[in-house]
């Protein structure tokens, strides 16, 4: 989503002057399909289809074919302009001007004006909507967007405004560079008031729904699928070439396989742990790895109550080094995955690596360099409880890092798996001694991992807490290239072990070989479906 | 007969009640929230979402407002998780599923439970008995999460006869694998019962009479040992019909149904409290109910049993 690099006003405006971007960029000499349509598995149900209530994933996905916000992506992950034609910005990036095209339409024909804006942006943000998701509008720092969540400012005094029917000026309380790109997500998309209003609750059933994206839902059935089909009023509508999308929801992930080689639906994401190798060989066209935005670390309880020798940083290190990456990649998950020496993941976007020394080592090297650290530090007796939640390939992963303490520095753990609730439950309490732990990036930029990582974040349950750190990313936030402070911030990280960091994430999926236009290079997995075509099969 | 049934309905009132009192407890001892994200939820937006549910009210004014409202509107109230559903919406949406699959695998396992096993006792201790034998144990050892995938595998994947999953309505080609899946084991302990209650029943003494006064052998079977061989059985039928009709877990996460048993573990996993709560209640009442059943179906069955 804020993608600094990015988001120098002349390369939007050029793409929004550079005459019309096709949804779908079919080459001349492709033969197209028949039947266009695109089907893909879904792990769990969305729980609803409001933009401003949606919370996750899921949704957010389903959101995007429906519902086209100012500014969305393409299949690079570049901004590109969506109802916006194009924006202008003031000296000091506090204010933005947004013009809206002339052609965009909602489903029944009505215009998306800047009002529809404004009207959704202030639904998200008032406690009567009681959006789980309206911290975002806070984030996007918009002028008022706290007190309205607090209940102390109407809605109508948040930093928005339409000056007319085309045009929507955002009024922030800080410099914010990037806010173009956080309009490209679900929450701050456009809905039509006049339905919102009439329907309530029910306003997104798909008998009710009036959206402005590409398509157009058309059926729901929960737990089992939901369909949407193309939306002729979208303003790009000739150019969208796929007709009809439908996701099915499959929990289990070697039935969702099964289905998948049955032939049942295009795409499968992600793959059951371990089988990719075997997918690979057999459908060498249809299997990818592709970065992806997340990074696995484990977490070191350094509260006041924690084991003393957890606050030691050569114990730190010593548990570090002692951990074989290559093992948790090469052998178990299979996939495509990296090890990991940084938190920041090595795809991101602009983000320049420290050399970490460990990581340039053998296997050999870092065990000895870990048993000597073990030996400085006193060789602690130590039994630690590891937390993970209830998946299979963190059982896998956490019983082979216990027995690689265990052989190498005689540390006991304790395995304690708890379901998703109970676990974030007990990671918040700080009832462990090392927690597994993994963060997605919410943008495609270094900060969004490091960040969490700071003293005060609500994520660092372990409270780990540097203050060079800390003042190294308060730094970065209001600098012009802030690269060097990422790298130098990742080297403070390494030297101190303020976590474990384990590998970083593949996006591991199947796709139907006739399916083309997916934006392999996007790292934050996310796609638009009227970019996508289906050629014939030969 | 009747006072008997009215009085069985009245005792429900408090037992359904104490099923509340009970489940809103345990949701209040359970660690974690319906409102919990990895992220974190700012503290002013966790108030406004605790307010919107009236999570910030005590525990003994929830549950007077809970059940006041499922007594006078029958409303079991909204979703915690899927926003913008109500309870009864969600009911409405998954129970009707889970009861046509449940419904079909209740008459499939009845239907050849019973006629595998009658016939596995008639035939005592022939191939055909120890065919019958051979085949429940080997339905009874195959559990639903090991059955489904091999369904899948061979009808889905190997042979493309059937979908694998999905329900669109309850079309015929989507029903067909649940039903199997789902009504294999109960088939199994139902032809087992059926088979020793059988040979109990044939070897009594009233059968003995019937037979030595010259009835021919089906009029036997139909008339004098069938149906007291049934008291186990229908005893068994009752809760088993409960838990098909209430949906097993495994069938509809395996072939995405959209029935009410994954709502039912999805909501116990978000903390979805009132979801749980519908839910468990609804479950109560039908075991209430067909237990009932059962007891008013032995006193047809069995003369000697009266109330």
């Amino acid at each position: 989503m804020l993608r600094r690099t990015l988001l120098s006003m002349t390369s939007v405006a050029a793409l929004g002057l550079g005459g019309p971007l096709l949804a779908a960029d079919v080459p001349d000499d492709v033969t197209l399909a028949d039947e266009q349509t695109f089907s893909y598995r879904m792990l769990d149900q969305f729980p609803t289809l409001d933009p401003q209530l949606n919370e996750e994933t899921a949704g957010s996905h389903v959101i995007q074919q429906l519902f086209e916000g100012l500014m969305i992506q393409d299949d690079e992950g570049n901004l590109i302009p969506g109802v916006a034609t194009g924006y202008e910005a003031n000296e000091d990036n506090t204010e933005f001007t947004f013009t809206l095209r002339e052609d965009a339409r909602w489903s029944n024909g009505d215009s998306v004006t800047a009002q529809d804006f404004v009207y959704a942006w202030q639904r998200a943000a008032t406690p009567a909507t009681a959006s789980p998701y309206a911290w975002y509008v806070e984030l996007t720092g918009m002028e008022n967007a706290a007190e309205i969540i607090a209940g102390n400012a109407e809605p109508d005094t948040l930093g928005v405004e339409a000056v007319d029917e085309r045009t929507l000026r955002v009024t922030l309380t800080e410099p914010k560079p990037y806010f173009p790109a956080m309009t490209s997500y679900a929450t701050l998309s456009p809905v039509h008031q006049a339905t919102v209003e009439e329907f309530g609750d029910d306003w997104t059933d798909p008998e009710n729904m009036v959206s402005n994206g590409a398509y157009v839902l058309e059926d729901v059935s929960l737990n089992e699928f939901w369909r949407a089909s193309k939306n002729p009023e979208y303003w790009d509508a000739e150019n969208v070439v796929i007709e009809e999308i439908t996701g099915y929801i499959i929990n289990d992930s070697s039935q969702a396989l099964t289905r998948w080689e049955a032939g049942e639906f295009d795409l499968l994401e992600p793959i059951p742990a371990g089988s990719f190798p075997r997918l690979k060989e057999e459908y060498p066209d249809a299997a990818y790895s592709t970065p992806r935005l997340c990074s696995y670390y484990y977490q070191l309880n350094q509260r006041d109550d924690a084991p003393e020798a957890l606050k030691d940083v050569k114990v730190r290190k010593a548990l570090s080094y002692a951990v074989d990456r290559e093992i948790i990649t090469d052998r178990v998950l299979q996939g495509g995955q990296t090890p990991g020496y940084t938190f920041t993941h090595e795809a991101t976007a602009g983000f320049e690596a420290p050399t970490i020394d460990y990581s340039g080592w053998t296997q050999a090297e870092r065990d000895e360099a870990a048993q000597q650290l073990w030996e400085e530090a006193g060789s602690p007796e130590l039994d630690l409880t590891l937390i993970y939640n209830t998946d299979e390939s963190h059982r896998q992963i956490a019983t082979i890092i216990s027995q690689m303490w265990k052989q190498k520095l005689g540390v006991e753990v304790t395995l304690e798996n708890m379901e998703w609730s109970t676990y974030l439950d007990v990671r918040k309490a700080g009832n462990f001694d090392v927690a597994r732990s993994a963060w997605c990036g919410d943008y495609n930029e270094p900060s969004t991992f490091l960040n969490i990582l700071k003293t005060d974040q609500e994520q660092n349950d372990g409270k780990w807490s540097n203050t060079e750190f800390d003042a190294l990313m308060d730094q970065a936030a209001t600098s012009d290239n802030p690269q060097a402070q990422y790298t130098e911030a990742e080297m403070i990280l390494s030297n101190d072990m303020g976590i474990i960091p384990i590998y970083h994430y593949a996006n591991v999926f199947m796709l139907d070989p006739t399916l083309q236009g997916f934006p392999m290079q996007n790292v934050e997995n996310s796609w638009y479906v009227k970019d996508f075509y289906r050629v014939a099969e030969e | 007969m009747l006072t008997y049934i009215a009085r069985r309905l009245l005792v429900a009132i408090p037992t359904l009640l104490a099923l509340i009192v009970v489940s809103f407890l345990l949701m209040e001892f359970a660690p974690g929230s319906p409102f919990a994200t990895e992220r974190g939820v700012p503290a002013e937006v966790l108030a406004n979402l605790e307010r919107e549910y009236g999570l910030d009210r005590s525990l003994i004014e929830r549950m007077g407002i809970y059940v006041w409202n499922v007594v006078t509107q029958f409303d079991f109230g909204p979703s915690f998780v899927f926003t913008d559903r109500s309870v009864n919406e969600l009911i409405a949406q998954g129970f009707p599923v889970t009861l046509t699959y449940g419904v079909w695998s209740f008459i499939v396992a009845v239907l050849v439970g019973v006629t595998l096993g009658a016939f596995a006792a008639i035939k005592h201790n022939s191939a055909l008995d120890y065919a019958a034998v051979g085949i429940t144990v080997g339905a009874q050892v195959l559990p639903n999460f090991v059955m489904a995938p091999i369904l899948v595998l061979i009808f889905t994947l190997w042979l493309g006869w059937l979908p694998g999953g999905g329900w669109q309505g309850g079309q015929i080609e989507y029903v067909i694998l649940p039903v199997i899946a789902l009504s294999t084991s109960y088939m199994a302990s139902i032809a087992r019962i059926t088979r020793s209650s059988m040979l109990e029943t044939l070897n009594a003494g009233y059968v003995r009479t019937a037979r030595a006064k010259g009835l021919p052998m089906r009029r036997v079977i139909f008339r004098h040992a069938l149906k007291p061989a049934m008291l186990p059985v229908v005893s068994y039928l009752g809760p088993a019909f409960v838990g098909m009709i209430t949906g097993s877990v495994v069938i509809d996460v395996f072939f995405s149904t959209g029935g009410i048993g994954q709502f039912f573990v999805n909501s116990a996993l978000a903390r979805d409290y009132s979801v749980i709560l519908g839910i468990t209640i609804l479950f109560g009442a039908l075991t209430i109910f067909f237990n009932l059943l059962v007891d008013v179906a032995y006193a047809w069955i069995d003369p000697k049993i009266r109330y």
